[in-house]
Formats: structure tokens, sequence, C-alpha cells
């Protein structure tokens, strides 16, 4: 099971005064069961670049192999692609239409083809796993709040059992206790359905904490491609392009240049807290 | 897909038609199908798509594109055709079953076809050529004298301005939308008519949804920043007309003589 892009060129109103590239040379291997954190500046084409995944948008130049087979092929069938490969829109909430939080759910597994109690099983699993309450399954989405309206639309995506689950910005909007608990949701969907989950960002902070790989994205390419160790490592780089590396990283790089006898290269707030409890005797 | 629809769209380009007051593109439009219709022969037709094609060429618009914002219209042309061809009494040429070729049907048909065609491109042109808020800007200036009789012109041009600011807008959002509901397997593109209509729905209510919710945000935004109506309101950029102008005027006039008097 993999996703392997060959190649990927997009380009937008070819030949009018429009043209630009929205996607340039792009290759990538997607395996299974990775965490990734797929960031770039507004407009460098992640969200381009993700919809090319389930075929949404088809490539202007390349080829796209889910599980070897050529997604532009005559004979292949997208909507399989669809179910195996489910991307969670960017303020996913918009596109709720039902009556209720349940009908909403099943509209995925039900397009999908699934028979009527496996599709209602996988709704209510989907809803579990993102820890929306049975006491709202019959409740109208529009009454609910932003968080519980964000966590019905991905539980929405997550109903139709995907392999490889991709989120764009999932946390825009969020305050930061949302912030956590859907990052921490997806971690834990990750681990226990073993799925593959590429998370669209453009906060380091977001994917530090969470990812094993981060794919950097500037200006329609891919730019970097490695451990978030490695990458942030790059910092003058990341910087020409508008990003960065999470504070807790910086923070800790310049105690460490000020003289103090610390890691330099912590990226989680728990790994500084180590590190600075056991410079001071704490542990 | 939905981004193919180019008609009513502004085309970015250093141009002299670009830099027209939009008064005089606005009147240019108005010339233009008023002549289309005061002529009855083939000379017209040259006149009048001489001028045309003039101004797309003076406008730097890649022909391809404007022809492409044409195809919308491809329908009712064949079919307004179509009948004005089969259904026009005159000198029979020929016919078949109930069906009757008349010579005037023929002039008639590609006269209507080519009338259609030049008032289209026609104002295409000054879309294309003219940004929405300039448009809006010289339809205020050109109907103000109406403030006397108490029309709300200022408050008709900001509605239809707001309108076309939001045609982009909605069009992305049925972009986006369509596309979320693709991902949970939506079909918008087989079936039967009703399948497609109900396929509709996970479309239209979220758009609706956002349609309203946009409006009540700007709405409010436009009362933060004390917006009140046209009362004593100025302009940052006032219109101003500059010698070409004179001259693009001269020009309609030589246009709309020309339709008058043409054999």
């Amino acid at each position: 099971m993999s996703l392997i892009l060959d190649n990927i060129s997009y380009i937008y109103g070819k030949a009018t005064a429009f043209e630009t590239y929205a996607l340039k040379n792009v290759n990538l291997a997607i395996p299974d069961g990775e965490f990734i954190g797929l960031i770039g500046h507004t407009g460098s084409g992640k969200s381009t670049l993700i919809q090319h995944m389930n075929g949404l948008v088809k490539a202007t130049e390349g080829n796209i192999y889910f599980n070897g087979a050529d997604i532009y092929d005559k004979d292949f069938k997208m909507k399989e692609l669809r179910r195996k490969v489910g991307l969670v829109f960017q303020y996913p909430e918009h596109q709720l239409f039902e009556t209720t939080v349940i009908r909403d759910v099943l509209f995925g597994p039900k397009n999908m083809g699934m028979e009527q109690l496996d599709a209602e099983l996988a709704a209510y699993g989907a809803l579990k796993a993102v820890g929306v309450g049975e006491d709202l399954l019959d409740a109208s989405p529009f009454e609910l709040s932003g968080g519980q309206k964000r966590r019905v639309a991905i539980a929405g995506v997550l109903a139709c059992k995907p392999d490889i689950l991709i989120l764009d910005e999932p946390t825009a909007g969020l305050d930061p206790v949302g912030r956590i608990e859907i990052l921490s949701l997806l971690k834990q969907i990750h681990e226990e359905q073993k799925i593959t989950v590429i998370l669209v960002s453009h906060s380091m902070e977001d994917v530090a904490e969470y990812v094993e790989r981060i794919i950097v994205m500037n200006d329609g390419e891919v730019v970097m491609d490695d451990s978030p160790r490695v990458i942030f490592e790059r910092e003058e780089e990341l910087k020409a392009m508008g990003l960065g590396v999470p504070q807790v990283t910086r923070v800790c790089r310049r105690l460490h240049s000020l003289g103090m006898d610390i890691n330099p290269d912590c990226i989680t707030i728990d790994e500084a807290e180590q590190e600075i409890k056991k410079k001071f005797g704490l542990v | 897909m939905i981004r193919d629809i180019t008609i009513g769209q502004y085309y970015p380009a250093d141009s002299i038609i670009h830099r027209l007051d939009p008064r005089v593109k606005f009147t240019g439009t108005l010339a233009l199908i008023v002549s289309l219709f005061l002529f009855d022969s083939f000379y017209g037709f040259l006149l009048c798509g001489g001028f045309v094609a003039a101004v797309i060429i003076m406008a730097k618009l890649p022909l391809k594109y404007v022809l492409k914002g044409m195809r919308p219209i491809l329908f009712l042309l064949l079919f307004m055709m179509i009948f004005n061809l089969l259904l026009t009494p005159g000198e029979v040429l020929g016919s078949w079953w109930i069906f009757t070729v008349t010579k005037e049907g023929i002039r008639s048909a590609l006269f209507m076809g080519l009338r259609l065609i030049f008032l289209v491109l026609g104002s295409s042109i000054m879309t294309y050529t003219t940004t929405p808020n300039k448009l809006t800007d010289a339809m205020e200036r050109i109907f103000a004298p109406l403030k006397l009789i108490k029309v709300p012109v200022h408050e008709f041009s900001m509605m239809i301005s707001i309108a076309l600011r939001f045609i982009p807008i909605l069009l992305e959002e049925t972009d986006k939308i369509m596309k979320a509901q693709q991902a949970r397997g939506a079909d918008f593109e087989n079936g039967n008519v009703f399948k497609r209509i109900k396929a509709l729905i996970p479309l239209l209510v979220p758009l609706f949804v956002s349609a309203f919710r946009r409006a009540g945000d700007l709405a409010e935004a436009m009362e933060a920043r004390c917006y009140h109506g046209g009362k004593g309101r100025t302009k940052l950029k006032p219109l101003k007309y500059a010698f070409r102008d004179a001259i693009a005027y001269i020009v309609l006039v030589g246009l709309i003589v020309g339709a008058v008097f043409i054999p």
C-alpha cells in the first residue's frame, strides 16, 4: 500500500495572463503507516498537492501511482481512490449539509457503496473516534459549536475507512485547547487504526510534536523531506521561506549560545523541560 | 472546470482600452448595441465587426480567451438561428417534412446570429477591460441625474458592485465545496436528471449557508467602517476624462452615424 507521485507539475490558466506553476516537478513516496507533516508558506502549493493525491485535481504533467496502479489510467476506479485516500479540507465544517449529525457522517460511506449496516457501524465508530458523544447524533450539525462541527466533519471522512487520511490545516481557527485536542486525536487515530496521516500546516509547533517526517514546500516545489530533527537544523533556510523552527527550539538554541550547557536541538516542550530540569538537577 | 467561465471577468493587461475612462466604455457598449440594430445589410456587420476586432486587438486580449468566453451562449445562439432559419416566411428554397427553408430565413438567421455574437462580444470586452469597481463608478456617474427624482443611484451601484465582487468568491466556494463532497464520494456528473438534481443538495445547502454568512460579515464590516450610504461620500479616485476619451467618443459617434447611413 503506497502512494507515489512521479514528477508532478500543475499549471493554472495555461497560455493566458494568469499562467502560474502551482506545482513544479514534485516527487514523493508516501509509504504505509507514516505520520507526515506537510509544511509550507501560504500559496506554496500544499493544498494543490493534496488534491492531486485523491485525484480531485489532475496533474498537468507527471503520474501518480496508488498501490502500483496509475490513477490516470482509463480503467482506474477513482471512487476507490477517494475512499482509500480521505481528504479533509480546510474549514471542513463548511461542507456539512444534512439535518442530523449521523446522517451527515453517513453521507460518505453510503456514497462509497457500503451496506446500510456497515455504513452505520463505520459512522458510529468514526464519531466515537473523534470524541462526539452519542447525545449529539440526532442534533442538527448547524447547532453545534465550532470545534464540534469540525470533529463531525472529520468523522465524515474517517467513516469512509481511508488508508491515508489527509487533513488541510485541521486546527485553523481553533483556540489553543481545541488545537491540542484535534492534534492528539489524530495521533490516537494514527496509532489505533494504523493509517497514514498527512497533516498540512504552516505551524512548526503543530507538527514538531506529532509527526515523524516533514515535507517542506516552497513556491510549488518540495524543498526538504526528512525527519523533524534534521529539518530543524536548517533554520536559516526555513526562515528564508517565511517558516521557522518551533519556538521551544529557538529558546534552547539561544540558551545554548549564551553558554548554558543544554541540548540545542530540543523540538518539543517535553524535551526542553527534561533538559532544563536535568541542568538544574531536578531529575 | 468552473474556473473556465470567463464571461464577466476582468482580464488584466496594459492597453489603451484598459486605460479608457469607464464611462466611455459603458456608453461605447450601449452605442455598439444600438448601432447593431440600426442597419439591415452586410455592410453594417462589416462596420461593427471591424470595430469589435479593432477593440480586441487594441485591448491586447488573447483571441482564444475571448472565444472561450463565448461558449456559454453557444446553445442559445444555435437555438435562435435554427428557429429563424425554419420559421421565416418568404421565397422557398427547399422543404423537407414540416420544415421549409427560405431565402429570408437564411438571411435572418445569419443576421440574428451575428447580432447576438457582437452583442455578447461587445459587453464581454467591457468587463474584460474594466474592473468591477470602475464599472460601477461609471454607472453611478452616468445615472447621477436620476437622483433628482429620488432614485437611490448610489445604493444600486453599491449593490451591483458587491454582487459582481461576490461572483468569483462564490464560484471559488462552489468549487471548494464540490471537491469536499467529491472527497466523500459525491458524484455530480453521472446519473439521470433526478439523481443529478438530488446530488446538488450537498452542494447548495453549504453554499447558501456560506453566502448568508459572508453577507452578514460584509454588512458588519461596512457598518464598522461607518458606511451610511452615498450622501456626502467622496471618491478616492474620482473619474476624470483625458484626451483619449474625447477621441473615443468621436469614434463612437462615427460608429452610430455609419450604422444609420449604411446602405
